[in-house]
Order: structure tokens, then sequence, then C-alpha cells
């Protein structure tokens, strides 16, 4: 009935549901063994992290050409035909040697330090109003567009899992640990 | 003696009336107004925050309906029935724990303010808030309830490359931040509870980050995915956002821990002294790195002080109220509160910490000020912002 590891594992879950006393992990502390498995499956349909060497990243690409009618349809509206901002909407594009003069301009691609972080965001939190809409490709494709309008990747770069991650943003030196307390008395 | 000395009174209409019936939730009297505060509606539907209105609170806990609020995309209803918090990554038994799970599990009550990073950052731009509540209504203080987030750990058990740990949240924004591993392991808290009952909607209901100290964006709410990893994820919220721009160009990320501040919110910015004489100096002071140790008070803008008194107990990164009563003579006054906390470290004022910081603002603005806070009291008894 049972085979091998199954029931190896069948025997462990035995033992441990008639076990009323916790059991001790290595720091001696009690586990209480209360969770219910996660599976390699439900793992993979929660988790959309994007890690800044890739990982996390699906399958699927996208270049700016595909990404033009991904952010004309999804993105324009609100943040300017052109990733230029509207009004309460930031803009995307531009700001680039800003960072240092007394107007700066802050944009994914002046100020972000990691690529992934712009498809990670889009991915979970864009469009504003529909988030989720879009595919794996889209995604690639309109973080592309935005890459491409700041002039960080060539133009017909192809952004996947293996490309993205070695994309070099131009602000990616440009932060420090916090040094606090730094405020004198 | 004449019946009609009788004040007018005692012979109110309420002695003579039967009251209310009973309820079953309870609502607060019908004469109380205390609100929070938001800007009128942008044109992004629900995103935004409302401020805690710190003037009205007494003692140290912000009445759950009262605590400020922050979201990116609007408040999400939750049912707790489904709700799961799944924890995977870097670690030996990936896991999920519905509700009635986690609350099997060990669970400890703790008082802490949570601060948005962003609390008083236009003070730091000079724009003034001309009341507590617009100048610092983005912080609040709760009893929380719930599990250790060191106790999940251990359930879930750490791989040994485990350095930080991702939490998301179930809203539209799927709201995510990374906590380096030994504070998670320190004193942060899953929590459900608030205040005596469940989490609010507005704070994370059913379930939420609770993390001490630390700047509020990181105690995600709607907590519903713990990822474990070996560095931090950037999201957005800590690759870009939550920064601090400096003069040169450079920015500082990672800054976590909300620095000693204070405030007076009695008599404080749009009251009304109502004539010379004893009236009590009130407020709120608080430490991301721990105890608050004293307050001084100053009421001639700085030049003297005098140490207030602190209501006990005082506890590690919660709300410390202080008070010192003080005799108006009718005068142009000045009132300003300096804290320090139990690391030695001094609340500084507005002038430091733009000599330390510069002028720059982040991608929202200023965060992380923490400036002493003057309010001018006019010859009339006017309470203005200086
Ligand atoms: C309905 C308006 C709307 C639409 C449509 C929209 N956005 Fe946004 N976007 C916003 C708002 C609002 C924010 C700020 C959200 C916040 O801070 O919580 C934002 C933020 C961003 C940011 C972060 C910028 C920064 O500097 O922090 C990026 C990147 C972005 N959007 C990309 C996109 C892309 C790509 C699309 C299309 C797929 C899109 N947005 C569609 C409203 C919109």
């Amino acid at each position: 009935m049972f085979r091998g590891r199954t029931f190896l594992l069948f025997l462990v879950a035995t033992v441990a549901a008639a076990d009323p006393a916790p059991q001790s992990s290595i720091d001696g502390a009690i586990r209480y063994g209360l969770g219910e498995p996660l599976t390699t499956d439900q793992i993979a349909a929660l988790n959309i992290s994007v890690l800044p060497n890739g990982e996390g990243l699906p399958e699927g690409k996208g270049s700016a050409r595909e990404g033009a009618t991904v952010y004309a349809t999804h993105c324009a509206a609100c943040h300017g035909d052109e990733g230029e901002g509207r009004g309460d909407f930031v803009a995307l594009v531009g700001g680039q040697g800003t960072l240092s003069s007394t107007q700066p301009v802050l944009t994914v691609g002046s100020y972000w330090p990691t690529a992934t972080t712009a498809f990670d965001y889009i991915r979970r939190a864009m469009p504003y109003t529909t988030p989720g809409v879009l595919t794996a490709d889209e995604v690639y494709a309109v973080t592309a567009w935005i890459l491409e309008k700041n002039q960080i990747i060539a133009p017909g770069t192809v952004l996947d899992r293996r490309t993205l991650p070695k994309v070099r943003m131009p602000n990616k030196d440009g932060f420090l640990p916090d040094p606090r307390p730094d405020v004198a008395r | 003696m004449a019946i009609a000395a009788i004040p007018a009174a005692v012979s109110a209409e309420e002695m003579r009336t039967l009251g209310a019936a009973r309820r079953e939730y309870g609502e607060r009297s019908q004469f109380e107004r205390s609100a929070r505060l938001f800007p009128p509606a942008s044109s992004t539907p629900m995103t935004g925050a409302s401020r805690s209105p710190l003037q009205d609170q007494f003692g140290i806990i912000t009445p759950s309906a009262l605590h400020f609020e922050r979201h990116h995309s609007g408040v999400p209803t939750i049912d707790p029935a489904t709700h799961e918090l799944a924890i995977h990554g870097l670690v030996e038994r990936p896991q999920r724990f519905t509700m009635s799970l986690l609350k099997r599990l060990p669970s400890v009550s703790r008082i802490h303010f949570i601060e948005c990073g962003g609390n008083a950052g236009r003070e730091h731009r000079g724009n003034s808030g001309a009341t507590v509540q617009q100048s610092h209504g983005l912080v609040s203080c709760s009893e929380w309830t719930g599990v250790r987030l060191s106790t999940l750990l251990r359930e879930v058990g750490l791989k040994p490359a485990a350095r930080w740990v991702l939490a998301e949240g179930a809203d539209a924004s799927r709201h995510a931040r990374s906590i380096p591993l030994a504070k998670a392991l320190e004193d942060v808290l899953v929590a459900y509870g608030q205040n005596g009952e469940a989490l609010r909607p507005e704070q994370g209901y059913p379930l939420r980050l609770l993390v001490p100290g630390w700047e509020g964006n990181v105690s995600v709410k709607w907590l519903h995915r713990l990822h474990v990893i070996d560095q931090p994820m950037m999201t957005r919220d800590e690759a870009a956002s939550y920064t601090d721009l400096m003069p040169d160009g450079k920015a500082r990320a990672f800054s976590f821990e909300m620095e000693s501040n204070s405030v007076i919110t009695s008599p404080s910015g749009g009251q009304q002294v109502e004539g010379r004489g004893w009236l009590e100096i009130s407020g709120l002071a608080w430490s991301g790195r721990g105890r608050i140790e004293q307050v001084d008070v100053s009421t001639d803008g700085g030049r003297t002080w005098r140490q207030a008194e602190l209501q006990a107990p005082v506890l590690s990164k919660a709300f410390t109220r202080f008070r010192l009563p003080w005799r108006w003579d009718g005068q142009e006054a000045v009132l300003v509160s300096r804290s320090r906390d139990e690391t030695g470290y001094v609340q500084p004022t507005r002038e430091a910490i733009v000599a330390a910081r510069g002028m720059k603002e982040g991608p929202d603005g200023f965060n992380h000020y923490n400036g002493m806070k003057p309010w001018k009291i006019t010859r009339e008894g006017m309470v203005t912002h200086v």
C-alpha cells in the first residue's frame, strides 16, 4: 500500500500525531509543528519575488517594440505618452545627470539601482487600477520600453530572465548605507 | 434658601428621561468629533494617508479608529477564514498557517508606536504644519498581539544561507519589504490583535507584521507571505522610495530606525489658551532605538529648559507621555520639547538636520525627520506654528 519514502513520511506523520510532546529544535526551544506543508506548486503560484540576481524571474521575453503597444494600452493614460508623467502620476523617464544638481529629477531611469526592481514592481502593482493583467512577456516588454526610453539599453534589446539582471542602471552605485546617528547636537 | 438657586445643570433633562438602549458594539459619544485628517481626493484613486489627531489623544494608546493609515492601493477586504500565511525560501520546511493555527502558537502583547518614514517630512522642507495632526499625524501607538516572528521561523527551520526575510501583503500593490534576519529574530511580531480586538482593516486585518521602532513601511499589512532570502530583494520601497537623497547626489538606503522624537500636543497649533495662569504642557515622545530617558520642555524657544515628568511605565519603542505644569503670564511664548533616548541620543533641531542632510527631497519627499517642533503662543493665547 505504501511504497518506500511515502511510507516513511506516513510513519513520521503518524508518530508525530500520536506524540503529545512538541518536538525540540537544535537550540532546545520547542517546535510546535502546527503549520501545513507548502507544496512546490503552491509556492510557485504565490511567489512573485524577483531578486537582483534574477532569481524568481519567469520564462518569457520582450523588447521595446512590443513594449510600446503595452505601454500605450496600459500605462500612457497615467504616466504620459512618453513616460514624462502626468499630473499626480510620476514620470518614468528622464532625469539622468540631475541627482547632484539643485533640481534632481528622480525616475526609474535616473535613480533606481536595479533593473529587476522595475520588473518586480510593474508585475506586482501596475497597471495601478488593474494589477496582474499583464503576461510575463508584456512585463518584460514594457520594462524594455522604459529602459530603452531612458537610453539604458540599446534599441532592440530583448529582455528575459537572463538579460534583465545584467542591465546596468546608471545610479547603481548611488546608494550608501545608513550612517545615522549623523546629526550633531 | 430658595428653590430657584438650584443650578440649571442639576435639573437637566437627561436626569428625568430614560437613557439610550444597550449596544452590542460601543461607539463614542455623539459629542466627540476627533477625526483622522486626509487631504482632498487626488486623481489617484484609493492611494493615500490619513493623519492621527494627536492633539486629542490622552495617555499613550491611540484609539484604533484614529490610528494613522497609509496604503498604496486601498484597504483590501480579507476574510480571515480563508486567509493564510505562507513561509518559504531558505527554510527547511515551507509551511502555511491559517489564522486559527497562528492563534494556537504562543502569543505576546506589546505596546509599540508605528511611525511612517515620511512623518513630519514637510517640516524638513520648511512647510511648518499648522497643527500637530498636520505636522506629526503619521505616528500612532497601540498594544499589538500576535506571534513572534522568531517562533514562526523556528517552525519552518532556517537554512544557513538565510539573511533577510521578505514580507508581502495581500493588497492590490502586493506591498513588499525585506527585513534583515537579525531584526526578524529580535522583536518582530506577526500580529492579529490591536488594542484588545482584531486589527482594524486599515491596520492590516487580519494579519500584519509589526517591526518595532522601524519606519512604518516595513510593518507590512495584510501579511500573506514571508520569503526567506540571502539578500534584500530591492523592492521599489527599499531600492528607491524611503531613501534619503544627500546634497552630493548620493542617497542613503535601508535607514530603518526612527530616531528619538517628541512633540508637544497640548497646547499645540490651532488651539486657544483661555487666559493666563496654570496649565499643563503635555506631549508625546518616542524612539525607535529603545526607551525615552528624558524629555525637556522650553517655554522661551529653547533658551532655558525644564525636565518634564514621564508617565510610567516608560516602554521601549512606545509612546511616552510627558507633562509639565506651567504658569502662562499672558506674554508671547515659544514652547518646544526635546527628547533623549536610552542610547544618549538627543533630538536635534531642524537647523541641525538641514545642516547634516541638506535640502534635497528623495522620491517621496523627506523621510526620517525628527526635528524639534516649536509652537508659539500669542498674547491673545492663540497657538500657532513658528
Ligand atoms: C491609473 C493610473 C496608472 C496606470 C494606468 C499605470 N500607473 Fe504606474 N503608477 C501609478 C501610480 C498612482 C503610481 C504610484 C503608486 C504608489 O506610489 O503607490 C505609479 C507608479 C509606477 C511606477 C513607480 C515609479 C516610481 O518612480 O516610483 C512605475 C515603474 C510604474 N508606475 C509603471 C507603470 C507601468 C509600466 C504601467 C502600465 C503597465 C503603469 N504604471 C500604469 C498610476 C498608474
